[in-house]
């Protein structure tokens, strides 16, 4: 079938399409652009302009970066806050290799089981939690009293406390809560990745005297690279777009040591109904998602050839 | 073999205890729902006393300043509209991008990749200004619009990558017989293209009901808040009423579950399909 479509796409290159074959873009088109482009090219107008209008190219930009909302240079040192931006690049640093680590072993240990979508399932709760009410429950799982956390820790011996009320655990707990909450997505991809690894290679690695340990490191993740790409942009496009969960449990507190990127923006927005800096903020935001989706637009294009 | 059988339970053993944990915070939430504030205030793991009631999810339906059931009726009414209407603007742009080829068409689906990437907050303060000048501002309408055009990218997205993978010659065959694209569009590939149509429903569906940032910038009358909106607002004044908040986690929880049970198939094809090829 490949074939046949590579024969027609090579016979049709460079033909013009016809007004006739516009008209099946143009509803969509016509949305996205009023909708969507218009709104990201004003925002990228407002983040040169100052409050008054006047045209001050990166001054914003200098603003926003050196504001201690954005990377507080003391917290760097001595802890929380650290600023919405160090805060980002921690929740990738530990929530991006946790979730995608333990979505692989977990598709791995499952995989032969029967019964297993019971498993998967549990997992995938998580995932089809409205990140609303994912931020009720961290708070509830977190809390000194109701919240089983600090119960399995009492149990251990451990202190306990509200983690998500003091600054210096506040992020971190958030941070391993949303581990819990997206663990699923790479499990449930890496789950169909390993469904389409043929079986031949196994029993042949098995018959050669290949341990479990050598077959999951030359066999499984090599052949699951596409399923990393993919787990890996879509988990920091994740990260870096985290907003609802930090509203509800914490609003980015206490003193803004739980405060990230999409929050920060909101504040400078719709609180202090800051635009330029509130550009910024998105501005910003919106080349790392672009920086993190260069691998994938590269892969679909290949693949539309 | 006792090796295979010992590895097996041992992976069995491992699969429960990690599910159970992961599902524990669930277990917490409806427990705390369903009992009486002063019986888990030293946590919903103590069940003696253990006194069922469905006081919270009266409360939470009723309350008295975010009623969930108002609450859910808008999160319908925005999220249906919400769902059918990007889904049929996106089919259609979707044929185009796999079956007509110009490099005008290549640069186009560049920028629907790059639309997928956009974080909410690059489009949020002109989406504001703009449905304040419209008069769309605190209607659903307004918000229906949104959504619509934030789902387009993904939508066209999925639906191109499943189009590809459908054989050409029939389509061929049926223009040489003088059908017109639009023809072969809706008579040959619509209808077999069902599956992919409600993995797309369903993920738009439930994406559109959990949202909660274009809602919290375009909708702020209190009749008119949905129901992720509605959650944050029952805290209560001087403590967390717990009760009430879970209870309202979970009434908000019951149709993407209901989806994920009856939809799991597409959910997670489309999920899969949606991100990779």
């Amino acid at each position: 079938m490949s074939f046949f479509h590579h024969q027609n796409q090579k016979r049709r290159k460079n033909v013009k399409i016809t007004l006739h074959q516009l008209a099946f873009f143009l509803p969509a088109l016509l949305i996205m652009i009023i909708f969507l482009l218009y709104p990201v090219l004003n925002t990228l107008w407002m983040s040169f302009f100052s409050e008054e209008n006047q045209f001050v190219f990166l001054d914003n930009y200098k603003n926003v970066l050196s504001s201690k909302d954005i990377i507080n240079r003391k917290g760097l040192t001595q802890g929380f806050p650290m600023g919405a931006l160090p805060h980002n690049f921690l929740w990738i640093l530990i929530h991006l290799p946790f979730t995608t680590f333990l979505g692989l072993l977990l598709a791995v240990l499952f995989k032969d089981l029967k019964y297993n979508y019971i498993f998967k399932s549990a997992i995938f709760l998580g995932m089809v939690t409205p990140m609303v009410i994912g931020g009720v429950i961290l708070r509830f799982v977190y809390e000194k009293e109701v919240g089983i956390v600090n119960a399995v820790l009492a149990f251990l011996g451990f202190q306990t406390h509200t983690w998500t009320a003091y600054p210096e655990t506040a992020l971190l707990s958030l941070i391993f809560g949303s581990v819990w909450l997206w663990t699923g997505f790479s499990m449930i991809i890496y789950s169909s990745g390993l469904g389409n690894i043929p079986k031949e290679y196994y029993e042949a690695a098995a018959i050669d005297g290949a341990t479990p340990f050598t077959i999951f490191f030359r066999i499984t993740i090599p052949l699951l690279k596409q399923m990393t790409v993919v787990v890996v942009t879509m988990t920091i496009l994740w990260e870096l777009k985290i907003f609802d969960l930090v509203y509800v449990a914490t609003m980015g507190g206490p003193g803004g040591a739980s405060n990230v990127l999409a929050l920060q923006m909101y504040f400078y927005a719709f609180r202090q109904f800051n635009f330029p800096n509130s550009s910024v903020i998105a501005t910003l935001l919106m080349a790392l998602t672009l920086f993190v989706t260069i691998p994938l637009i590269k892969s679909s294009l290949r693949e539309g050839k | 073999m006792k090796k295979v059988q010992a590895i097996n339970a041992v992976k069995y053993l491992l699969a429960i205890v990690i599910s159970v944990i992961w599902v524990l915070p669930f277990l917490g939430i409806v427990m705390t729902s369903i009992r009486p504030l002063q019986e888990v205030i030293y946590g919903w793991w103590n069940v003696k006393p253990f006194t069922p009631s469905v006081t919270n999810y009266v409360n939470a339906w009723n309350h008295p300043t975010a009623p969930l059931s108002q609450g859910t009726f808008n999160s319908l009414l925005v999220a249906l509209p919400s769902t059918l209407i990007p889904i049929l603007a996106a089919s259609l742009a979707a044929y185009g991008f796999a079956r007509f080829r110009s490099p005008l068409v290549t640069f186009l689906f560049i920028l629907i990749i790059l639309l997928m990437a956009l974080p909410q907050q690059m489009i949020a303060i002109p989406i504001f200004q703009l449905m304040k000048n419209l008069n769309l501002l605190n209607t659903y309408l307004g918000l229906i619009i949104i959504h619509s055009a934030w789902g387009l990218p993904w939508i066209i997205f999925f639906l191109r990558n499943f189009f590809i993978t459908l054989p050409i010659e029939i389509e061929e065959s049926a223009k040489i017989d003088g059908a017109s694209d639009f023809v072969v569009f809706s008579r040959i590939i619509l209808p077999v293209s069902w599956p992919a149509l409600i993995s797309s429903i369903v993920l738009q569906f439930m994406w559109v009901w959990s949202d909660f940032f274009l809602a919290l910038i375009l909708i702020y009358s209190p009749d008119k808040l949905l129901a992720t909106q509605r959650i944050p607002l029952m805290r209560g004044q001087y403590h967390v009423d717990w009760g009430v908040l879970t209870a309202a986690s979970v009434v908000s929880m019951v149709a993407p579950l209901f989806i994920f049970a009856f939809l799991q198939k597409y959910y997670v094809r489309g999920l899969v399909g949606w991100t990779t090829k």
